[in-house]
């Protein structure tokens, strides 16, 4: 008997998301444009460094003047959409739940342990900083099986390290354990 | 006629054993990470892409292939076996393929997506090798003016025609031309926007940008939005087809390819309206047959979970994926994130995207069409034997799975160069992935920006010299003019055409939402 009752009011919530009354400015997206505006600008300005070559009637200057200035132009008319209540439509997936508040914790944590690879990757090499990385991943992500991420981290990154370097002819580096593998 | 004999000899020599066994491994792999959810098809070649590195062009084309395919149909298992699409192009199959799943019937959903896939690959396959020579004929002779028109053409109507919000598809197609001028300026040889870093001189290397807003940025855009019950995985048996559920299928089946390759074909055309039209359209033939009593009651299962609701939007998805090779092949126009991302492959072996692609590298191009047919057999023969086991996949552990992503995307950027800075440069695109998608910004726009910004300065520079430099020449050939004049009626039509598919979409969606919970509360 419920369900005939919800139906219209679920068909009704589907047509218009978030009614007059719930329209609020989304104040990040004015850090969006000062961003994009600061890059557009950047460009233009870059360009302008440049040396037009002789016997070149174009140079390389018009295409960034162009690029630069769409970009500035199209971050001031975003700037304006969100002072009017444009707010963005975040992608939606599988795994994704948009209602939820933003989980910024854990992106730093991801971002940390890519930086930790990056700083690492040449002096341990592949095989160990890729099986640090997928550890690291799976625990900033919220697995607690950190023995067993470790060791299919290990044979991720063993396995793709010989796939690379036997399989494809690529050397990845193999930092400390030169010699052992 | 001819070009069947090129085809024959692509075949020849995709069909060696070792070739045999790339693509077979292609396909394997594409499924694979095509089935793993939040992973679309684009993604997936592009985390594949160092896969290939290492081969000859003809083995990694004959990969691609298998990949690309393969991506295809892994993404169309997850939508139906899981309750939310992953990308934009599989809503209408999740809309009665998951509802055929709870009722039951996933194996023949799968099965029919399958086939599907294979009827519409190979129909399409064939019409790419029958139009992409004689339009790359017609095409090495447009003029530098009328072919930055048409890239015009195709970078403004993917930025302003797809997605809800022309605004964003046009900052997001700015920001990639602004990615695509770091480096040194062909002509000139003057470094632009390179802050004096000597690994961006040599321009940034097209995988490192794909991987980083596709794979990277959807991990973290995901770790921010981490579902935390996962979605519910409807269990699945062996897939067949009876007799009766292949009856109906096969109409839809050719209906769905003949919407789908001429959308794949067109910028901006997309696998997103075509799915939808090939909905809309076997809904209302259902519909109509089952007033006129012509068949059984349940003939118009739609809502309910209706075969041919599955068997037309899947069949135009594939056919569309084949259509967009037309563009690719015979113009070296990207107009798909899955094109682009495969062009930009291209680019690693030397080929330089435009109208002398199927001209300078014809024999390439022919072992591809061939084996993108292998690959499409493979796909049938070995997944539907293996379909259980893919659904198996999807109850992989969320945090486990993005970590898996994290490290094949780090050792994709890693591998290109062998140096950590491209890591690095990996972050900074996986951290302006995860923006855009938080901004609502449509990825498409950037990446084309990306790969054809440079080749559309080319083009610009080529016209402005011949003429020197004066503009005037950018309108001076008949078909620039003519391609202008399309955009021109486009972006003038955009806003009714948009308005009556977002109306009829939510009207359908609501409507189907309404049959299902009739239909529960009847039982």
């Amino acid at each position: 008997m419920s369900t005939e009752v919800e139906t219209p009011a679920a068909g009704a919530a589907g047509e218009g998301p978030g009614g007059p009354g719930t329209r609020r400015v989304d104040a990040a997206q004015y850090g969006l444009a000062a961003v994009l505006l600061v890059v557009g600008a950047y460009t233009v300005v870059d360009a302008a460094t440049l040396e037009v070559g002789f016997a070149d009637p174009v140079g390389p200057r018009i295409f960034p003047f162009v690029i630069g200035a769409g970009l500035v132009v199209t971050s001031v008319l975003l700037a304006v959409a969100t002072a009017r209540g444009s707010r963005p439509e975040p992608e939606a997936g599988e795994d994704v739940d948009v209602t939820t508040p933003a989980d910024w914790r854990t992106v730093l944590k991801l971002v940390g342990v890519i930086l930790l690879t990056i700083a690492t990757v040449t002096w341990l090499g592949w095989a160990l900083a890729g099986a640090i990385l997928f550890a690291g991943a799976a625990w900033a992500l919220g697995s607690r099986t950190v023995v067993r991420d470790v060791l299919v981290g290990l044979v991720l990154a063993v396995g793709s390290w010989y796939g690379f370097v036997v399989g494809l002819g690529i050397p990845l580096t193999p930092g400390v354990l030169d010699g052992i593998l | 006629m001819e070009n069947l004999g090129l085809l024959w000899d692509g075949l020849g020599a995709a069909l060696t054993p070792m070739n045999l066994l790339y693509a077979a491994v292609g396909v394997l792999l594409g499924t694979f990470v095509g089935v793993l959810p939040g992973i679309g098809p684009a993604m997936a070649i592009a985390l594949l892409l160092p896969v290939t590195f290492g081969l000859e062009p003809t083995q990694a084309f004959i990969m691609f292939a298998g990949l690309y395919y393969g991506g295809m149909y892994g993404g169309s298992t997850t939508s139906i076996l899981l309750n939310t699409p992953g990308e934009s192009a599989s809503v209408m199959t999740a809309l009665e393929g998951n509802r055929m799943a709870r009722a039951g019937r996933g194996a023949q959903a799968l099965a029919t997506a399958a086939v599907g896939s294979f009827v519409a690959g190979t129909i399409g396959t064939l019409l790419v090798a029958m139009f992409a020579p004689a339009l790359a004929d017609v095409a090495v002779e447009i003029g530098a003016p009328s072919y930055f028109a048409l890239m015009v053409l195709a970078l403004v109507m993917t930025a302003t025609v797809l997605g809800a919000s022309p605004l964003r598809g046009l900052l997001s197609l700015f920001v990639g031309l602004t990615i695509g001028l770091v480096g040194l300026d062909l002509n000139t040889g003057q470094p632009r926007l390179t802050f004096g870093v000597t690994q961006l001189v040599d321009r940034l290397d097209i995988v490192v940008v794909a991987v980083g807003i596709f794979a990277l940025g959807e991990a973290l855009w995901v770790a921010a939005h981490l579902r935390r019950k996962p979605a519910r995985v409807v269990p699945v048996g062996q897939p067949w087809l009876g007799r009766e559920d292949l009856r109906r299928s096969w109409r839809p089946w050719l209906r769905g390819t003949a919407f789908g390759f001429p959308f794949g074909a067109l910028p901006a055309g997309g696998a997103e309206l075509p799915t939808f039209l090939s909905y809309v359209t076997e809904r209302r033939l259902a519909k109509r047959s089952a007033t006129k009593g012509r068949g059984t009651e349940d003939e118009d299962e739609f809502g309910r979970g209706a075969i041919e609701g599955v068997a037309g939007p899947e069949a135009a998805n594939n056919a569309s994926a084949a259509g967009m090779l037309v563009p690719m092949l015979a113009l070296g126009l990207p107009v798909t994130a899955t094109a682009s991302v495969m062009l930009s492959a291209l680019q690693g072996y030397g080929i330089q995207p435009g109208p002398q692609l199927m001209t300078e590298h014809a024999d390439m191009v022919w072992t591809l069409l061939a084996s993108l047919l292998v690959g499409n057999l493979l796909l049938l023969v070995l997944n539907l034997p293996l379909a259980p086991l893919w659904a198996r996949l999807l109850r992989i552990p969320r945090p486990q799975l993005y970590a898996g992503i994290l490290f094949f995307a780090c050792l994709g950027a890693y591998a290109t160069n062998l140096d950590p800075f491209d890591i690095a440069l990996l972050l900074v695109f996986g951290l302006l992935g995860m923006a855009m998608r938080r901004f609502g910004l449509p990825v498409l726009p950037l990446i084309l920006g990306v790969i054809l910004g440079p080749l559309m300065e080319t083009k610009l520079r080529e016209a402005l010299t011949i003429s020197g430099g004066d503009p005037a020449i950018l309108w001076s050939e008949p078909l620039a003019v003519a391609i202008y004049a399309v955009l021109l009626l486009v972006l003038v039509t955009r806003p009714l055409l948009s308005r009556w598919r977002s109306r009829t979409e939510s009207r359908i969606v609501a409507e189907a939402e309404t049959e299902a919970v009739t239909e529960g509360s009847a039982r």
